[in-house]
Protein backbone atom coordinates (compact mmCIF):
# COMPACT_ATOMS: atom_id res chain seq x y z
CA UNK A 1 0.00 0.00 0.00
CA UNK A 2 1.76 3.63 -0.93
CA UNK A 3 1.14 6.79 -0.43
CA UNK A 4 -0.42 7.87 -4.22
CA UNK A 5 -2.33 4.91 -4.91
CA UNK A 6 -5.90 7.09 -4.36
CA UNK A 7 -6.13 10.80 -6.73
CA UNK A 8 -5.46 13.51 -3.76
CA UNK A 9 -6.10 16.69 -4.10
CA UNK A 10 -5.09 17.72 -0.31
CA UNK A 11 -2.03 19.14 -0.87
CA UNK A 12 -3.77 22.28 -2.28
CA UNK A 13 -5.32 23.46 1.09
CA UNK A 14 -2.42 22.20 3.10
CA UNK A 15 -0.70 25.12 5.48
CA UNK A 16 -3.08 27.54 3.99
CA UNK A 17 -4.51 28.50 7.45
CA UNK A 18 -3.74 28.37 10.88
CA UNK A 19 -4.19 24.48 12.34
CA UNK A 20 -6.91 22.74 12.83
CA UNK A 21 -6.02 21.70 16.25
CA UNK A 22 -2.88 23.47 18.20
CA UNK A 23 -0.93 22.09 20.94
CA UNK A 24 1.63 24.51 22.88
CA UNK A 25 3.72 22.88 25.44
CA UNK A 26 0.86 20.86 27.12
CA UNK A 27 1.41 19.64 30.45
CA UNK A 28 -1.09 17.21 31.57
CA UNK A 29 -1.80 15.76 35.34
CA UNK A 30 -3.69 12.64 36.38
CA UNK A 31 -3.89 14.17 39.98
CA UNK A 32 -0.21 14.84 41.33
CA UNK A 33 1.37 12.11 38.23
CA UNK A 34 2.21 13.86 35.16
CA UNK A 35 1.69 12.48 32.16
CA UNK A 36 2.16 15.16 29.28
CA UNK A 37 5.42 17.00 29.17
CA UNK A 38 5.34 20.18 27.54
CA UNK A 39 4.14 18.74 24.57
CA UNK A 40 3.58 21.10 21.44
CA UNK A 41 1.32 19.76 18.23
CA UNK A 42 -0.57 20.90 15.06
CA UNK A 43 -2.66 19.34 12.65
CA UNK A 44 -3.42 21.22 9.32
CA UNK A 45 -6.50 20.94 7.49
CA UNK A 46 -6.54 17.83 5.35
CA UNK A 47 -3.45 16.60 6.90
CA UNK A 48 -3.16 12.82 7.84
CA UNK A 49 -0.94 12.65 11.08
CA UNK A 50 -0.08 9.64 13.37
CA UNK A 51 0.96 9.88 16.73
CA UNK A 52 3.41 6.82 17.27
CA UNK A 53 4.58 5.29 20.82
CA UNK A 54 4.75 2.64 22.76
CA UNK A 55 2.24 2.03 25.86
CA UNK A 56 2.09 4.93 28.25
CA UNK A 57 3.78 6.91 26.45
CA UNK A 58 0.63 9.51 26.40
CA UNK A 59 -0.49 8.80 23.29
CA UNK A 60 -3.98 8.47 24.93
CA UNK A 61 -3.40 11.47 27.06
CA UNK A 62 -2.89 13.90 23.97
CA UNK A 63 -6.34 12.63 22.59
CA UNK A 64 -8.03 12.73 25.50
CA UNK A 65 -6.39 16.65 25.47
CA UNK A 66 -7.65 17.18 22.32
CA UNK A 67 -11.19 16.29 23.74
CA UNK A 68 -11.10 18.47 26.67
CA UNK A 69 -11.59 15.47 28.57
CA UNK A 70 -8.18 15.94 30.16
CA UNK A 71 -7.09 20.22 31.18
CA UNK A 72 -4.04 21.32 30.50
CA UNK A 73 -2.45 22.66 33.87
CA UNK A 74 -0.21 24.85 31.72
CA UNK A 75 0.24 25.27 27.62
CA UNK A 76 -3.25 25.50 25.25
CA UNK A 77 -4.75 23.70 23.38
CA UNK A 78 -6.23 25.61 20.12
CA UNK A 79 -9.19 24.24 17.92
CA UNK A 80 -9.32 26.50 14.93
CA UNK A 81 -7.63 29.32 16.66
CA UNK A 82 -9.75 28.98 18.97
CA UNK A 83 -8.59 28.28 23.35
CA UNK A 84 -11.07 25.12 24.40
CA UNK A 85 -9.59 25.68 27.77
CA UNK A 86 -13.64 26.17 29.38
CA UNK A 87 -15.38 23.84 26.30
CA UNK A 88 -16.75 20.58 27.35
CA UNK A 89 -16.48 17.63 24.89
CA UNK A 90 -19.06 17.90 23.22
CA UNK A 91 -18.54 21.41 22.55
CA UNK A 92 -15.19 20.48 21.08
CA UNK A 93 -16.88 17.63 18.92
CA UNK A 94 -19.88 20.26 17.80
CA UNK A 95 -16.84 22.43 16.45
CA UNK A 96 -15.98 19.71 14.15
CA UNK A 97 -13.51 16.67 15.61
CA UNK A 98 -15.46 13.09 15.82
CA UNK A 99 -13.82 9.88 17.03
CA UNK A 100 -13.20 6.33 16.46
CA UNK A 101 -12.50 5.29 20.02
CA UNK A 102 -10.09 2.42 21.03
CA UNK A 103 -12.03 -0.82 20.91
CA UNK A 104 -14.72 1.13 18.66
CA UNK A 105 -17.11 1.67 21.51
CA UNK A 106 -20.35 1.20 19.34
CA UNK A 107 -23.64 1.06 21.15
CA UNK A 108 -24.18 -2.49 21.18
CA UNK A 109 -28.17 -2.71 21.28
CA UNK A 110 -28.76 0.02 19.54
CA UNK A 111 -28.92 -1.24 14.97
CA UNK A 112 -26.42 -0.28 12.86
CA UNK A 113 -28.69 2.35 11.81
CA UNK A 114 -29.52 3.73 14.98
CA UNK A 115 -25.40 3.86 15.79
CA UNK A 116 -25.25 5.97 12.52
CA UNK A 117 -28.17 8.03 13.98
CA UNK A 118 -26.52 8.93 17.13
CA UNK A 119 -22.96 10.00 14.50
CA UNK A 120 -25.40 12.45 12.88
CA UNK A 121 -26.75 13.81 16.89
CA UNK A 122 -25.99 17.53 16.35
CA UNK A 123 -26.88 17.59 13.11
CA UNK A 124 -30.66 19.05 12.00
CA UNK A 125 -30.40 18.85 8.39
CA UNK A 126 -32.52 15.49 7.36
CA UNK A 127 -31.77 15.26 3.89
CA UNK A 128 -27.87 15.98 4.19
CA UNK A 129 -27.83 13.21 7.18
CA UNK A 130 -29.57 10.58 4.59
CA UNK A 131 -27.13 11.18 1.67
CA UNK A 132 -24.53 10.95 3.96
CA UNK A 133 -25.55 8.07 4.85
CA UNK A 134 -25.73 6.76 1.96
CA UNK A 135 -22.21 7.25 0.63
CA UNK A 136 -21.24 5.66 4.69
CA UNK A 137 -23.09 2.65 3.13
CA UNK A 138 -21.48 3.29 -0.41
CA UNK A 139 -17.74 2.78 1.64
CA UNK A 140 -19.07 -0.19 3.56
CA UNK A 141 -21.70 -1.98 1.96
CA UNK A 142 -21.65 -4.90 4.75
CA UNK A 143 -23.23 -2.01 7.22
CA UNK A 144 -26.40 -1.49 4.35
CA UNK A 145 -26.88 -5.25 4.50
CA UNK A 146 -26.60 -5.41 8.65
CA UNK A 147 -28.42 -1.69 8.51
CA UNK A 148 -31.24 -3.24 11.15
CA UNK A 149 -29.17 -5.55 13.49
CA UNK A 150 -28.18 -4.71 17.11
CA UNK A 151 -24.10 -3.21 16.78
CA UNK A 152 -23.30 -6.49 18.98
CA UNK A 153 -23.98 -9.25 16.83
CA UNK A 154 -21.56 -7.43 14.04
CA UNK A 155 -17.68 -8.56 13.81
CA UNK A 156 -15.03 -6.72 14.75
CA UNK A 157 -14.12 -5.96 11.17
CA UNK A 158 -17.77 -4.55 10.67
CA UNK A 159 -18.14 -2.85 14.44
CA UNK A 160 -14.83 -0.86 13.23
CA UNK A 161 -16.41 0.37 10.07
CA UNK A 162 -19.70 0.97 12.22
CA UNK A 163 -17.55 3.34 14.63
CA UNK A 164 -15.95 4.95 11.83
CA UNK A 165 -19.10 5.59 9.75
CA UNK A 166 -20.89 7.06 13.11
CA UNK A 167 -17.71 9.42 13.61
CA UNK A 168 -17.65 10.63 9.99
CA UNK A 169 -21.33 11.28 10.36
CA UNK A 170 -20.92 14.32 12.32
CA UNK A 171 -19.11 15.68 8.99
CA UNK A 172 -15.53 16.40 11.07
CA UNK A 173 -12.87 18.42 9.83
CA UNK A 174 -10.43 16.56 12.37
CA UNK A 175 -10.89 12.61 12.89
CA UNK A 176 -9.02 11.25 15.69
CA UNK A 177 -8.15 7.83 15.46
CA UNK A 178 -7.28 5.32 18.57
CA UNK A 179 -5.56 2.95 18.06
CA UNK A 180 -7.87 1.75 14.33
CA UNK A 181 -5.88 -1.59 13.75
CA UNK A 182 -6.26 -2.79 17.40
CA UNK A 183 -7.71 -6.39 17.13
CA UNK A 184 -7.93 -6.78 13.93
CA UNK A 185 -6.93 -9.47 11.64
CA UNK A 186 -4.02 -8.47 9.35
CA UNK A 187 -6.34 -8.74 6.26
CA UNK A 188 -8.62 -6.13 8.02
CA UNK A 189 -5.68 -3.73 8.96
CA UNK A 190 -5.11 -3.13 5.38
CA UNK A 191 -8.54 -2.56 4.48
CA UNK A 192 -8.67 0.22 7.59
CA UNK A 193 -5.34 1.95 6.83
CA UNK A 194 -6.82 2.09 2.89
CA UNK A 195 -10.37 3.56 4.26
CA UNK A 196 -8.45 6.01 6.62
CA UNK A 197 -6.27 6.59 3.26
CA UNK A 198 -9.91 7.30 1.23
CA UNK A 199 -11.31 8.90 4.16
CA UNK A 200 -8.63 11.23 4.48
CA UNK A 201 -8.06 11.78 0.36
CA UNK A 202 -11.65 13.18 1.03
CA UNK A 203 -10.47 16.37 2.75
CA UNK A 204 -11.14 15.02 6.80
CA UNK A 205 -8.01 15.73 8.66
CA UNK A 206 -6.84 12.75 10.32
CA UNK A 207 -4.61 12.32 13.67
CA UNK A 208 -4.36 8.62 14.44
CA UNK A 209 -2.78 7.05 17.49
CA UNK A 210 -1.11 3.75 16.67
CA UNK A 211 1.42 1.03 17.95
CA UNK A 212 1.58 0.18 13.96
CA UNK A 213 4.27 2.62 13.67
CA UNK A 214 5.22 1.43 9.72
CA UNK A 215 2.37 0.82 8.70
CA UNK A 216 0.79 3.92 10.22
CA UNK A 217 3.97 5.87 8.43
CA UNK A 218 3.55 4.33 5.36
CA UNK A 219 -0.19 6.43 4.73
CA UNK A 220 0.71 9.40 7.00
CA UNK A 221 2.05 12.70 5.84
CA UNK A 222 3.42 14.04 9.00
CA UNK A 223 4.22 12.13 12.56
CA UNK A 224 5.19 12.78 16.22
CA UNK A 225 6.92 10.15 18.72
CA UNK A 226 6.07 10.18 21.97
CA UNK A 227 7.56 8.59 25.08
CA UNK A 228 6.92 8.69 28.48
CA UNK A 229 5.04 11.75 27.48
CA UNK A 230 7.19 14.06 25.43
CA UNK A 231 7.47 14.28 21.93
CA UNK A 232 10.86 13.08 21.16
CA UNK A 233 10.57 12.88 16.86
CA UNK A 234 8.66 14.66 15.07
CA UNK A 235 8.56 15.00 10.82
CA UNK A 236 7.22 14.08 7.29
CA UNK A 237 6.89 10.77 7.35
CA UNK A 238 9.68 9.81 4.69
CA UNK A 239 12.01 11.66 7.27
CA UNK A 240 10.66 9.41 10.12
CA UNK A 241 10.92 6.09 7.88
CA UNK A 242 14.78 6.82 7.84
CA UNK A 243 15.23 8.22 11.35
CA UNK A 244 18.20 5.47 12.77
CA UNK A 245 16.49 6.23 16.15
CA UNK A 246 12.94 5.31 14.72
CA UNK A 247 14.31 2.39 12.80
CA UNK A 248 15.84 1.04 16.23
CA UNK A 249 13.19 1.80 18.84
CA UNK A 250 10.00 1.34 16.49
CA UNK A 251 10.26 -0.20 13.02
CA UNK A 252 13.18 -2.37 14.08
CA UNK A 253 13.22 -5.56 11.90
CA UNK A 254 11.18 -3.81 9.33
CA UNK A 255 8.38 -6.28 10.47
CA UNK A 256 6.76 -2.79 11.90
CA UNK A 257 5.80 -4.23 15.23
CA UNK A 258 6.81 -2.06 18.25
CA UNK B 1 -60.03 -25.44 42.77
CA UNK B 2 -63.33 -23.74 42.09
CA UNK B 3 -63.37 -21.09 44.09
CA UNK B 4 -59.95 -20.58 42.69
CA UNK B 5 -61.02 -20.69 39.15
CA UNK B 6 -64.31 -18.09 40.35
CA UNK B 7 -62.10 -16.23 41.72
CA UNK B 8 -59.57 -15.94 39.01
CA UNK B 9 -60.40 -13.17 36.37
CA UNK B 10 -60.38 -10.71 40.10
CA UNK B 11 -57.17 -12.29 41.16
CA UNK B 12 -56.16 -11.37 37.15
CA UNK B 13 -57.40 -7.51 37.56
CA UNK B 14 -56.21 -7.20 40.93
CA UNK B 15 -52.71 -8.88 39.47
CA UNK B 16 -52.30 -6.45 36.57
CA UNK B 17 -52.92 -3.15 38.78
CA UNK B 18 -50.59 -4.04 41.24
CA UNK B 19 -48.57 -4.99 38.18
CA UNK B 20 -49.28 -2.10 36.46
CA UNK B 21 -47.79 -0.02 39.59
CA UNK B 22 -44.62 -2.20 40.31
CA UNK B 23 -43.86 -2.04 36.51
CA UNK B 24 -44.20 2.13 37.07
CA UNK B 25 -41.88 2.20 40.49
CA UNK B 26 -39.24 -0.29 38.52
CA UNK B 27 -39.27 1.67 35.80
CA UNK B 28 -37.46 4.03 37.00
CA UNK B 29 -35.42 2.21 38.90
CA UNK B 30 -33.85 0.29 36.19
CA UNK B 31 -33.47 3.89 34.21
CA UNK B 32 -31.04 5.10 36.69
CA UNK B 33 -29.48 2.01 37.08
CA UNK B 34 -29.26 2.09 33.77
CA UNK B 35 -27.50 5.49 33.49
CA UNK B 36 -25.44 5.78 36.54
CA UNK B 37 -25.42 1.60 37.22
CA UNK B 38 -26.61 2.89 40.98
CA UNK B 39 -29.58 1.62 42.94
CA UNK B 40 -31.71 5.41 43.86
CA UNK B 41 -32.87 4.04 47.07
CA UNK B 42 -34.76 7.19 47.55
CA UNK B 43 -37.15 6.25 44.72
CA UNK B 44 -39.71 4.96 47.03
CA UNK B 45 -39.60 8.11 48.87
CA UNK B 46 -40.88 9.95 45.67
CA UNK B 47 -43.53 7.52 44.96
CA UNK B 48 -44.72 8.38 48.07
CA UNK B 49 -44.02 11.78 47.47
CA UNK B 50 -46.48 11.31 44.74
CA UNK B 51 -49.38 10.18 47.04
CA UNK B 52 -48.96 13.35 49.12
CA UNK B 53 -48.76 16.11 46.40
CA UNK B 54 -52.12 14.47 44.86
CA UNK B 55 -53.69 14.92 48.27
CA UNK B 56 -52.82 18.21 48.47
CA UNK B 57 -54.06 18.93 44.30
CA UNK B 58 -57.56 17.47 45.24
CA UNK B 59 -57.66 19.28 48.25
CA UNK B 60 -57.45 22.25 46.35
CA UNK B 61 -59.50 21.57 43.97
CA UNK B 62 -62.51 20.71 46.66
CA UNK B 63 -61.33 23.84 48.78
CA UNK B 64 -60.81 26.55 46.60
CA UNK B 65 -63.96 26.98 44.38
CA UNK B 66 -61.87 26.04 41.41
CA UNK B 67 -64.62 26.10 38.77
CA UNK B 68 -66.18 22.96 38.35
CA UNK B 69 -64.79 20.30 36.43
CA UNK B 70 -65.31 17.01 35.30
CA UNK B 71 -64.30 14.06 37.47
CA UNK B 72 -61.67 12.67 34.25
CA UNK B 73 -60.40 16.05 33.92
CA UNK B 74 -59.48 15.91 37.85
CA UNK B 75 -58.01 13.67 38.07
CA UNK B 76 -55.93 14.04 34.78
CA UNK B 77 -54.72 17.30 36.43
CA UNK B 78 -54.10 15.64 39.50
CA UNK B 79 -52.10 13.18 37.94
CA UNK B 80 -50.12 15.54 35.79
CA UNK B 81 -49.53 17.60 38.50
CA UNK B 82 -47.88 14.81 40.86
CA UNK B 83 -46.29 13.72 37.84
CA UNK B 84 -44.04 17.18 36.77
CA UNK B 85 -43.90 18.04 40.75
CA UNK B 86 -42.29 14.57 41.34
CA UNK B 87 -40.05 14.89 38.09
CA UNK B 88 -38.98 18.12 39.28
CA UNK B 89 -37.91 16.46 42.32
CA UNK B 90 -36.20 13.73 40.79
CA UNK B 91 -34.04 16.29 39.18
CA UNK B 92 -33.43 18.23 42.41
CA UNK B 93 -32.51 14.71 43.90
CA UNK B 94 -29.79 14.16 41.06
CA UNK B 95 -28.50 17.48 41.77
CA UNK B 96 -28.12 17.79 44.92
CA UNK B 97 -27.46 14.04 46.37
CA UNK B 98 -25.80 12.47 43.20
CA UNK B 99 -23.86 14.46 40.76
CA UNK B 100 -21.55 15.46 43.32
CA UNK B 101 -20.62 12.15 44.08
CA UNK B 102 -20.31 10.84 39.89
CA UNK B 103 -17.26 9.13 39.78
CA UNK B 104 -17.08 8.28 43.48
CA UNK B 105 -17.15 4.84 44.60
CA UNK B 106 -20.57 2.97 43.97
CA UNK B 107 -21.23 2.67 47.73
CA UNK B 108 -21.09 6.15 48.37
CA UNK B 109 -24.09 6.93 46.11
CA UNK B 110 -25.76 4.00 47.39
CA UNK B 111 -25.39 5.58 50.73
CA UNK B 112 -26.30 8.68 49.80
CA UNK B 113 -29.72 7.37 48.18
CA UNK B 114 -30.28 5.89 51.83
CA UNK B 115 -29.71 9.35 53.37
CA UNK B 116 -32.27 11.21 51.00
CA UNK B 117 -34.71 8.62 51.46
CA UNK B 118 -34.42 8.80 55.50
CA UNK B 119 -34.65 12.71 54.59
CA UNK B 120 -37.59 12.39 52.73
CA UNK B 121 -39.63 10.12 54.72
CA UNK B 122 -38.34 12.63 57.61
CA UNK B 123 -39.45 15.34 56.10
CA UNK B 124 -43.06 14.70 55.09
CA UNK B 125 -43.13 12.91 58.45
CA UNK B 126 -42.78 16.45 60.09
CA UNK B 127 -44.94 18.47 58.00
CA UNK B 128 -47.58 16.08 57.35
CA UNK B 129 -47.66 13.99 60.59
CA UNK B 130 -47.73 10.41 61.19
CA UNK B 131 -51.60 10.21 60.69
CA UNK B 132 -52.98 8.51 57.58
CA UNK B 133 -54.34 11.12 55.05
CA UNK B 134 -57.68 10.07 53.63
CA UNK B 135 -58.28 11.19 50.11
CA UNK B 136 -62.20 12.49 50.07
CA UNK B 137 -63.06 11.35 46.80
CA UNK B 138 -66.48 9.74 46.45
CA UNK B 139 -68.13 12.94 44.81
CA UNK B 140 -65.31 12.31 42.30
CA UNK B 141 -66.37 9.19 41.05
CA UNK B 142 -70.45 8.25 41.49
CA UNK B 143 -71.35 5.06 44.06
CA UNK B 144 -73.34 3.38 40.12
CA UNK B 145 -70.05 3.15 38.31
CA UNK B 146 -67.58 2.39 41.25
CA UNK B 147 -68.28 -1.42 40.93
CA UNK B 148 -69.78 -3.04 37.40
CA UNK B 149 -70.21 -6.57 36.38
CA UNK B 150 -69.81 -8.53 33.53
CA UNK B 151 -71.05 -12.20 33.03
CA UNK B 152 -71.55 -12.69 37.19
CA UNK B 153 -67.35 -11.27 37.87
CA UNK B 154 -67.53 -7.81 39.46
CA UNK B 155 -64.89 -5.53 38.14
CA UNK B 156 -64.00 -2.29 40.15
CA UNK B 157 -63.90 1.17 38.34
CA UNK B 158 -61.03 2.15 39.53
CA UNK B 159 -58.90 -0.63 39.59
CA UNK B 160 -59.28 -0.67 35.37
CA UNK B 161 -58.78 3.01 35.49
CA UNK B 162 -54.94 2.29 37.05
CA UNK B 163 -54.53 -0.69 34.63
CA UNK B 164 -55.71 1.90 31.85
CA UNK B 165 -52.98 4.65 33.16
CA UNK B 166 -50.16 2.45 34.06
CA UNK B 167 -50.13 0.57 30.61
CA UNK B 168 -50.40 3.47 29.00
CA UNK B 169 -47.76 5.52 30.01
CA UNK B 170 -45.76 1.95 29.40
CA UNK B 171 -47.04 2.41 25.73
CA UNK B 172 -46.00 5.96 25.56
CA UNK B 173 -42.32 5.49 27.35
CA UNK B 174 -41.79 2.72 25.22
CA UNK B 175 -42.21 4.62 22.19
CA UNK B 176 -40.44 7.70 23.34
CA UNK B 177 -37.48 5.65 24.02
CA UNK B 178 -37.66 3.79 20.83
CA UNK B 179 -38.04 6.72 18.34
CA UNK B 180 -37.19 9.66 19.65
CA UNK B 181 -33.63 11.36 19.74
CA UNK B 182 -34.14 12.17 22.95
CA UNK B 183 -34.91 8.28 23.80
CA UNK B 184 -32.61 7.29 22.01
CA UNK B 185 -29.76 9.38 23.20
CA UNK B 186 -30.72 7.91 26.45
CA UNK B 187 -30.70 4.23 25.05
CA UNK B 188 -26.78 5.49 24.06
CA UNK B 189 -25.92 7.03 27.56
CA UNK B 190 -26.95 3.99 28.93
CA UNK B 191 -24.68 1.43 26.90
CA UNK B 192 -21.83 3.50 26.75
CA UNK B 193 -21.80 6.95 28.76
CA UNK B 194 -18.37 8.32 26.91
CA UNK B 195 -19.16 6.70 23.87
CA UNK B 196 -22.40 9.34 24.06
CA UNK B 197 -20.20 12.27 24.78
CA UNK B 198 -18.18 11.62 21.91
CA UNK B 199 -21.61 11.96 19.85
CA UNK B 200 -22.22 14.92 21.37
CA UNK B 201 -24.80 13.90 23.64
CA UNK B 202 -24.88 16.27 26.57
CA UNK B 203 -24.87 13.08 29.05
CA UNK B 204 -25.62 15.62 32.45
CA UNK B 205 -28.78 16.60 30.67
CA UNK B 206 -29.71 13.01 29.69
CA UNK B 207 -29.41 12.03 33.20
CA UNK B 208 -31.26 14.78 34.82
CA UNK B 209 -34.03 13.94 31.67
CA UNK B 210 -33.89 10.10 32.80
CA UNK B 211 -34.51 11.02 36.73
CA UNK B 212 -37.16 13.42 35.25
CA UNK B 213 -38.93 10.43 33.79
CA UNK B 214 -38.14 7.81 36.41
CA UNK B 215 -39.52 9.92 39.43
CA UNK B 216 -42.23 11.10 37.60
CA UNK B 217 -43.65 7.87 36.40
CA UNK B 218 -43.01 6.70 40.23
CA UNK B 219 -45.08 9.75 41.13
CA UNK B 220 -47.85 8.64 39.08
CA UNK B 221 -47.91 5.28 40.56
CA UNK B 222 -47.67 6.74 44.06
CA UNK B 223 -50.67 8.77 43.00
CA UNK B 224 -52.67 5.90 41.25
CA UNK B 225 -51.96 3.59 44.51
CA UNK B 226 -53.32 6.56 46.31
CA UNK B 227 -56.25 7.14 44.62
CA UNK B 228 -56.48 2.91 44.59
CA UNK B 229 -56.81 2.64 48.52
CA UNK B 230 -58.12 6.35 49.01
CA UNK B 231 -55.16 7.12 51.70
CA UNK B 232 -51.40 7.81 51.98
CA UNK B 233 -49.05 7.78 54.63
CA UNK B 234 -45.10 8.93 54.92
CA UNK B 235 -44.35 5.47 55.06
CA UNK B 236 -45.54 3.65 52.11
CA UNK B 237 -42.39 4.43 50.14
CA UNK B 238 -40.25 1.47 51.49
CA UNK B 239 -42.56 -1.20 51.05
CA UNK B 240 -43.20 -0.09 47.49
CA UNK B 241 -39.71 0.81 46.84
CA UNK B 242 -38.56 -3.01 47.64
CA UNK B 243 -41.42 -3.83 45.18
CA UNK B 244 -40.35 -1.64 42.46
CA UNK B 245 -36.99 -2.74 43.08
CA UNK B 246 -37.64 -6.52 43.14
CA UNK B 247 -39.81 -6.16 39.72
CA UNK B 248 -36.64 -4.34 38.24
CA UNK B 249 -34.37 -6.92 39.29
CA UNK B 250 -36.82 -9.75 37.77
CA UNK B 251 -36.68 -8.11 34.64
CA UNK B 252 -33.25 -7.31 34.79
CA UNK B 253 -31.87 -4.11 35.97
CA UNK B 254 -31.05 -1.59 33.73
CA UNK B 255 -33.18 -2.64 31.31
CA UNK B 256 -36.58 -0.81 30.76
CA UNK B 257 -38.50 -3.65 29.19
CA UNK B 258 -37.31 -5.88 31.76
CA UNK B 259 -38.70 -3.42 34.53
CA UNK B 260 -42.09 -3.40 32.80
CA UNK B 261 -42.24 -7.25 32.40
CA UNK B 262 -40.87 -7.71 35.54
CA UNK B 263 -43.75 -5.19 37.64
CA UNK B 264 -46.59 -7.29 35.48
CA UNK B 265 -45.39 -10.60 36.95
CA UNK B 266 -44.86 -9.86 39.92
CA UNK B 267 -47.88 -8.54 40.77
CA UNK B 268 -49.55 -11.16 38.89
CA UNK B 269 -47.60 -13.53 41.42
CA UNK B 270 -48.68 -11.84 44.15
CA UNK B 271 -52.42 -12.12 43.19
CA UNK B 272 -52.42 -15.38 42.59
CA UNK B 273 -50.62 -16.33 45.50
CA UNK B 274 -53.03 -14.81 47.15
CA UNK B 275 -56.12 -16.69 46.30
CA UNK B 276 -53.78 -19.80 47.07
CA UNK B 277 -51.80 -18.61 50.71
CA UNK B 278 -53.64 -16.35 53.31
CA UNK B 279 -53.26 -13.20 51.79
CA UNK B 280 -50.76 -12.45 54.76
CA UNK B 281 -48.05 -14.22 52.59
CA UNK B 282 -48.56 -11.96 49.39
CA UNK B 283 -44.87 -10.47 50.45
CA UNK B 284 -43.22 -13.66 51.45
CA UNK B 285 -44.09 -14.50 47.83
CA UNK B 286 -42.67 -11.26 46.23
CA UNK B 287 -39.21 -11.78 48.29
CA UNK B 288 -39.01 -15.52 47.67
CA UNK B 289 -38.99 -14.39 43.70
CA UNK B 290 -36.42 -11.70 44.65
CA UNK B 291 -33.94 -14.21 46.39
CA UNK B 292 -34.53 -16.90 43.94
CA UNK B 293 -33.95 -15.06 41.13
CA UNK B 294 -30.48 -13.02 42.87
CA UNK B 295 -29.38 -16.70 42.96
CA UNK B 296 -30.14 -18.32 39.71
CA UNK B 297 -30.76 -15.65 37.27
CA UNK B 298 -29.23 -12.41 38.85
CA UNK B 299 -29.33 -10.83 35.45
CA UNK B 300 -32.86 -10.82 34.90
CA UNK B 301 -35.57 -12.54 32.93
CA UNK B 302 -34.58 -10.49 29.68
CA UNK B 303 -31.21 -8.87 31.24
CA UNK B 304 -28.08 -9.94 29.43
CA UNK B 305 -25.03 -11.62 31.36
CA UNK B 306 -22.30 -8.77 31.46
CA UNK B 307 -18.86 -8.62 33.02
CA UNK B 308 -18.85 -6.06 35.95
CA UNK B 309 -18.11 -2.78 34.55
CA UNK B 310 -14.43 -1.53 35.66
Amino acid sequence: MTKHQIPNTKYQTLNTSHPLIELINVDIFYGSMQVLFSISLRVFQGELICLLGGNASGKSSTLKTILGICKPSKGRVLLNGQDTGKLKTRDVISKGVSIVPENRRIFPHMTVLENLEMGAYLRNDREEIRKDMENIFDLFPILRERSLKQGITLSGGEQQMLAMGRALLSRPSLLLMDEPSMGLSPRLVDQQFEIIQKVNSMGTAVLMVEQNASMALSIADRGYVLQTGSVVIEGNAEELINDPMMQEAYLGGGDGDV
Amino acid sequence: MDIILQELPQQLVNGLTLGGIYALIAIGYSMVYGVLSMLNFAHGEVYMIGGFTGWWVLHYFSTQNVPFMHASLVITVTILVVMLCCGMLGILIERVAYRPLRGAPRMNLLLSALGVSIFLQNLVLTLQGAKVKVFHISHLIPESVRTFEIGGVVFSFMRLLVIAISFGMMLILSYVIKQTRAGKAMRATAQDIEAAEFMGIDVDRIVMLVFFVGSALGGAAGILVSLLFTQVDYYVGFQAGLKGFTAAVLGGIGNIKGAMLGGILLGLTEALAVSVFPSAYKDVVAFTILIIVLIFRPWGLVGEKLPEKV
